[in-house]
């Protein structure tokens, strides 16, 4: 299933064609807020405990990092880049963390560019959680436990978890299935723009995000990354990046900014030659 | 595991993987209900009564 | 009191001296077993692994143990297959090792996971397309194997040895062992290689990344080399150590030389291999960033060089010269040294790749092990002392024994065995016994 469904003109309940949903994030715009990663903890019924100060043993499917260019005043300047998953397509969907997972429990949809994990097959052998190089998944060490009352917040279309095994960052997948079905009893096959957002997106006060179709020209995520999908999704836009870009993971994530400090932090360069590993994969 | 599994396909990768795990598990099988069938055999014909150390 | 289930022609302690022996390992197994059920009750959040540290203590030592209890195939292979029949004064041993190392693998990794009742997913479920289940597929598969070689071992106890149908099936496994043989050497060679190559196909983790050929990274071919190197060397290890317990010369010199220098050139071609593969590897990333510059790391290229230099090619060059493998105190450094090497070397592919930031603007994560992972991770050495100690008594573990421990009233040994035993080990405990041809 995970690697068998290589065919972009296969329909999807009555889609037309292939999606690759992505997000471009402005860093310049970020203030660091967190209201993307509250919103995505209500929308996904992501748990927390009394004490976070571990933020190793925290779930945040979108993490707010605070970056600094390390310099004294008046040169001093930080950034607030926030990191969802960034459902990396790889090479013809060979992202790092689905192709390692033993049970199948991950998969790459060819249809929509998402990396699903199926919670409920999940054994928690956190292999995944090595594969990715973006500690965007989280291990859930835990069984989840909701302050009194507040289980009645939360939101039926997403399953709660049990502790031992993986999350991570779904793109809101269930508000597409809803804004499909919505769809289907309107007798339409496409949706439009604004009818599949992550909640991440509409929660950003200052517009931050955005969110849409890598393949569809019309979107604004792929007016503002310009991706050459010839060259692995490499945003044509000089001020936007991807982290870890040289790795070959082909993340769907873009970060845009004017400031060349910040854009230079988002590769490590681990490679002496910049773009040859990228270029094998 | 099984063609039944609904992650199976009929590709290389399944065909290769699984035809060398189930083929490994039928030599220790065959390999194993040889020795116990012959061992019966050879009870019933009286061998092994002795000691032969 | 037990004297009817003790092998012929041998000499063993008083049952309270063996009962006090297995009681303190037993107390150290309850430890184990105790944080074991801690784990599986409470879950994972009883270890202090995190979200940087998902695979930690236990992969490391459940690859140590499974690259130490290569010596199992490998002496099988040399045996059965390449007809060193000269091996054969050792490979129950091995086998019984072997055994144990798997079952410690399987049990660890039964702790690992985070849902320990869908661990059956890995086989129904099974991605053929992941490293992780071809482990899982080729070591449980491989953990039959090894049962069905040491079936005949336990068959052998005197009494069993006795009903005739147990007797006729353990002549029969003997006899196809050489296919049961090669089909565990066939399982080995592609579960110690996935090992190796699940670090390898990472390439979101560019220090564990490696070349491929065909399907699979450089790191799954040195995986199985270096089990095949090191694992017979973990054999001889544990040969020299129940010697020195029991005071007696249990495995004929001739076997161990040879063993030893089977280790010894695998391990020299696998250092030349390894360093080929380092300096390839350097060439591609910039190793700094995965030695040194990670501020609260203890990681140095103090790591590499003891790795391939001290416990590579230095115990390989030992065990290849002849003076020096024949010398049982220098034998003795050089597995020594080789043991720790390839446990160093499962250490840096799995904790030290992971715990590299990849992400530039993250930091370097320390991790120390908490004790329901240390005890769950010392459980398995216990179970293995009382397995060995229990095999040694009851089963003809070492053919040779009797032959070379003579006891010198023969007709009355088993009776008085007991009353012997008590003078000579107070006599011989901790003496190290002379090579059986000096």
């Amino acid at each position: 299933m995970s690697q068998g469904h290589s065919n972009s003109n296969s329909t999807e309940k009555g889609q037309s064609r292939a999606k690759k949903y992505g997000m471009v994030i402005d860093l310049d715009k970020c203030t660091g807020c967190g209201s993307c990663m509250v919103a995505c903890m209500q929308e996904n019924n992501v748990p927390f405990k009394e004490d976070e100060t571990d933020k190793l043993l925290s779930l945040t499917w979108m993490r707010i990092y605070k970056l600094s260019n390390k310099k004294s005043f008046p040169d001093a300047d930080i950034c607030y880049l926030p990191r969802p998953c960034m459902h990396c397509e790889g090479h013809g969907g060979h992202s790092p963390c689905v192709s390692v997972c033993p049970a199948t429990a991950t998969d790459y949809s060819l249809e929509t560019g998402v990396v699903s994990q199926i919670y409920t097959r999940c054994f928690g052998c956190r292999y995944c959680m090595g594969a990715c190089p973006y500690h965007a998944r989280y291990f859930n060490w835990w069984d989840p436990v909701w302050p009194k009352g507040m289980e009645k917040s939360l939101s039926p279309n997403v399953s709660v978890r049990m502790r031992g095994i993986v999350e991570k960052c779904s793109f809101c997948y269930h508000r597409r299935q809803l804004a499909l079905e919505k769809a289907h009893l309107e007798g339409r096959r496409e949706l439009a723009e604004d009818e599949y957002q992550t909640s991440c997106t509409q929660a950003c006060p200052a517009g931050a995000i955005t969110f849409g179709d890598l393949f569809n020209p019309e979107h604004a995520v792929t007016k503002i990354a310009q991706p050459d999908h010839h060259l692995a999704g490499r945003p044509q836009n000089p001020d936007c990046f991807r982290l870890l870009e040289e790795l070959g993971t082909n993340p769907k994530v873009y970060y845009m900014t004017t400031r060349k400090w910040v854009r230079k932090l988002g590769d490590h360069y681990f490679g002496k030659k910049e773009g040859k590993r990228a270029a094998a994969h | 595991m099984f063609p039944f599994n609904f992650e199976w396909i009929w590709d290389m990768s399944h065909i290769v993987f699984m035809g060398g795990l189930w083929y490994a598990l039928t030599i220790l099988g065959i390999g194993m209900t040889y020795c116990i069938i012959k061992a019966a055999l050879d009870t019933f014909q009286g061998k092994g009564g002795g000691h032969h150390h | 009191m037990d004297s009817a289930l003790i092998p012929k022609g041998v000499k063993r302690c008083p049952v309270p001296q063996f009962g006090l022996w297995l009681g303190v390992w037993t107390v150290i197994l309850l430890w184990g077993v105790y944080a074991l059920l801690l784990i599986w009750f409470k879950g994972l959040n009883q270890t202090n692994m995190n979200d940087s540290y998902g695979f930690a203590l236990w992969i490391w030592a459940d690859l140590a143990v499974i690259a130490l209890g290569g010596g199992a195939f490998f002496t099988g292979l040399c045996k059965y297959i390449f007809g060193k029949d000269e091996l054969k004064h050792i490979i129950n041993y091995a086998v019984l090792l072997g055994f144990i190392c798997y079952s410690s693998a399987q049990l660890i990794l039964a702790i690992d996971v985070g849902q320990p009742l869908r661990a059956w997913f890995i086989f129904w479920h099974a991605n053929v397309h992941s490293m992780l289940t071809e482990v899982a597929f080729c070591l449980s598969c491989y953990f039959g194997v090894l049962t069905i070689e040491y079936i005949p071992l336990i068959l052998e106890n005197r009494q069993l040895d006795k009903i005739p149908f147990v007797h006729n099936l353990t002549h029969n496994m003997h006899e196809i062992m050489a296919v049961f043989a090669a089909t565990g050497a066939f399982l080995s060679f592609f579960h110690q290689g996935s090992l190796g190559g699940v670090a390898g196909v990472l390439f979101g983790r560019p220090f564990a990344f490696r070349e491929h050929i065909f399907i699979w990274p450089w790191t799954f071919f040195l995986f199985t080399w270096s089990a095949a190197a090191f694992g017979p060397s973990f054999t001889l290890l544990c040969t020299k150590m129940i010697e020195w317990i029991t005071g007696k010369k249990l495995v004929k010199q001739s076997a161990i030389e040879l063993l030893a220098k089977i280790s010894g050139w695998m391990m020299i071609t696998y250092a030349i291999a390894k360093t080929a593969d380092t300096a390839y590897w350097a060439s591609q990333v910039n190793i700094a960033d995965f030695y040194t510059n990670n501020p609260g790391s203890n990681y140095g290229y103090w790591i590499l060089f003891t790795e391939i230099v001290v416990c590579g090619f230095v115990p390989a060059l030992m065990l290849i010269t002849p003076t020096i493998r024949k010398n049982p105190v220098l034998l003795t450094v050089a597995i020594i040294l080789a043991c720790i090497g390839v446990s160093i070397n499962r250490w840096v592919m799995v904790l030290q790749v992971m715990a590299v930031p990849i992400i530039p603007f993250e930091g370097f994560a320390a991790y120390f092990p908490s004790w329901q992972e240390i005890a769950t991770t010392i459980l398995p050495v216990a179970y293995g002392v009382i397995l060995v100690s229990l095999s040694y008594r009851y089963l003809p573990v070492f053919p040779d024994e009797a032959e070379l421990n003579p006891i010198e009233d023969e007709e009355a040994a088993p009776a008085v065995e007991a009353a012997v035993e008590d003078e000579d080990s107070g006599d011989d405990a901790g003496v190290e016994p002379l090579p059986a041809e000096a």
